[in-house]
């Protein structure tokens, strides 16, 4: 990024900040998902405050790395990610899936009524892994270092077009693309493996002629050590099965796939903002009871 | 006798691969996806010219459509091919959330539309691709009447902003406009003047009109032919002045009559200015394995059947 990378201290503090964010944005919507975005909350801030070459004041910069978030049902984690790293006003996060607004509930690129900073809509489960492929066919043909990452749910590669991608991908040997399987077993109707069994999960990659690694995607330095070795990888497009806890940081939504699609009621999100202590950051909104 | 000598057969697919090796050479962002049937779409013209901007996924449309909208997002001009059904009805959510709704400059380029497929039989049929196409925002679509128009139309994608999706024919046909005609979306030709009646037609249907024209000024009618190549935006000033001038509608397509050009043209009307109309169109069926010829005869959409459907709107217009 254009701006100095934060260190490991504030990472974590920031990374705080934006699951108190997320918090915060799901009991003003009453709407969207809570246990996806908590937990890829580490992943999205050592992407955007530490990994990705990124100019948050001119999203379109030539020179950026592309990101793009598969499973668009977490952009609430990727809303306060940007807000946070000066893409939108903080002020802004208020307005998640308001009518009006440019948060949509599925994230849409600036030119469609959403944000700066994505770069296509998301949502419709499935698709990331493709549009992904021909961007970075689209940046290698112009001979360009730029990278391009793709987050995607583990409940999400369900979906066959995945495995087209991954074929293109492996066939056209793309390896200016990094994968970040969010791997937290959980999906709407319960654990992955009960609803559809993705394993031997690292293999299938594998198979299809990826180099695979493998992290815990809530301890940050461990995340960003794999994303490095990642980058130094040649001839294949790169995975790393990111291992996370859906709803991590609060303890009572930790691991169960009940919070995929919920938000927490104003009981609910007040215990979780009381585990998720205030940090240096500062919170977008000060709620009445708070005062 | 016809007003339109024909001067050669040719496909319309060929004009679109021809033209795409024109804009390789023009334009250094051009990119080429490919599933497979290169030979048949006629990307293999592209393929063999400029393999390095050519990306083979397989037998894979959705994943061609996300891959396409990636290298739109990475400043590239993709050109994404197949056949009909497989261009638009297999991957028609991939079109929808990567292409349409993100508004990305993807060219969808579907050959081998329509029944006058053949003899490949109703699942290689594609007859509800303009329905299915012209109802997502930002789409533009659009169908040339012969292998100028199909070129012409492929070079003019070049300056456009938003997706569109285009829609060729297999079999070689009729090449009568004039090469050096001017070329605009959502302006369409005027054939043949007529004060009677007038016949909106899109595709291989446009000759099929010509030649009905021919019949019916044997019979002392006076038909108006418009070739309506933009389908979604259609031309309303065009449209206004048929009804005006003939107030009586025939729309011809080689298409199910619901959701298609004459859908289109009847929506418009209904609005703006409540005309007579008749549909020419396949009526609610899948069709069958047949040539392109016998099926066009069985199904209803020759110019037998434009000639009936004039008779039948002139007879309503008398009625009045």
């Amino acid at each position: 990024m254009k701006s100095t990378p934060f260190d490991i201290i504030e990472l974590k503090e920031m990374a705080r900040q934006i699951r108190r964010d997320v918090i915060k944005m799901l009991m003003i919507s009453k709407s969207g998902h809570s246990g996806g975005p908590l937990g890829l909350a580490d992943v999205f801030t050592s992407l955007y405050f530490h990994l990705l070459k990124i100019d948050p004041q001119n999203p379109k910069w030539e020179g950026r790395d592309y990101f793009f978030l598969s499973a668009g049902h977490l952009c609430p984690a990727w809303y306060a990610t940007l807000a946070r790293s000066g893409y939108l006003p903080l002020s802004e996060l208020t307005t998640l899936r308001k009518i009006n607004g440019r948060l949509q509930g599925h994230p849409a690129p600036a030119h469609t009524h959403g944000v700066p900073g994505v770069e296509i809509a998301s949502g419709a489960l499935g698709q990331g892994l493709s549009t992904a492929v021909g961007c970075a066919l689209g940046l290698r043909l112009d001979k360009k270092s730029n990278r391009v990452y793709v987050i995607l749910g583990d409940g999400e590669l369900d979906e066959g077009q995945n495995w087209e991608a991954m074929m293109t991908a492996g066939h056209h040997k793309v390896d200016n693309l990094i994968a970040i399987v969010d791997r937290n077993h959980c999906q709407i109707d319960g654990r992955t493996d009960n609803v559809m069994e993705l394993e031997p999960l690292a293999e299938k990659w594998k198979a299809f002629n990826w180099h695979v690694l493998d992290c815990d995607g809530n301890d940050i330095e461990q995340f960003i050590s794999t994303i490095k070795q990642a980058q130094s990888l040649k001839g294949k497009p790169i995975v790393l099965i990111t291992h996370t806890f859906m709803g991590k940081g609060v303890s009572f939504m930790e691991d169960d796939y009940k919070w995929h699609g919920m938000p927490p009621n104003e009981e609910q999100g007040k215990r979780a903002l009381r585990e998720l202590t205030p940090t240096k950051y500062g919170d977008f909104i000060e709620f009445e009871w708070e005062k | 006798m016809t007003r339109y000598q024909i001067k050669e057969h040719k496909a319309t697919r060929l004009g679109f691969g021809e033209a795409l090796v024109e804009l390789g050479h023009e334009n250094p962002n051009v990119v080429v996806l490919g599933g497979d049937v290169t030979g048949s779409v006629r990307t293999d013209l592209f393929m063999k010219e400029f393999p390095d901007r050519f990306f083979s996924v397989g037998i894979a449309e959705q994943d061609m459509m996300g891959t396409a909208a990636g290298l739109a997002v990475a400043g590239k001009i993709p050109f994404a091919s197949a056949y009909g059904e497989f261009a638009a009805g297999r991957p028609f959510d991939q079109i929808r959330q990567s292409i349409a709704y993100s508004d990305l400059p993807v060219k969808i380029c579907a050959s081998h539309c329509g029944i006058t497929v053949g003899p490949d039989g109703a699942t290689h049929q594609s007859l509800e691709d303009i329905a299915i196409m012209r109802v997502l925002p930002h789409m533009i679509v659009a169908s040339p009447c012969d292998y100028h128009q199909a070129k012409k139309m492929v070079k003019a994608t070049i300056d456009l902003k938003h997706p569109i999706y285009i829609r060729f024919f297999r079999d070689n046909s009729p090449v009568y406009t004039d090469p050096s005609a001017e070329f605009q979306f959502g302006k369409a030709d005027t054939l043949i003047d007529g004060k009677d009646v007038t016949i909106v037609a899109c595709g291989l249907q446009v000759w099929e009109a010509i030649l009905a024209e021919e019949i019916l000024q044997t019979e002392g009618i006076s038909v108006r032919v418009i070739n309506m190549h933009t389908i979604k935006p259609l031309d309303a000033d065009i449209l206004i002045k048929a009804a005006r001038e003939t107030g009586a509608i025939v729309t011809a397509e080689d298409h199910q009559r619901h959701g298609g050009l004459g859908s289109a043209v009847a929506e418009f009307f209904a609005e703006n200015l409540p005309t007579l109309q008749e549909f020419v169109a396949v009526n609610d069926t899948f069709g069958e394995s047949g040539t392109g010829e016998e099926l066009m005869k069985k199904y209803g959409i020759d110019k037998d059947a434009i000639v009936k459907a004039v008779h039948r709107v002139l007879l309503r217009k008398k009625n009045r």
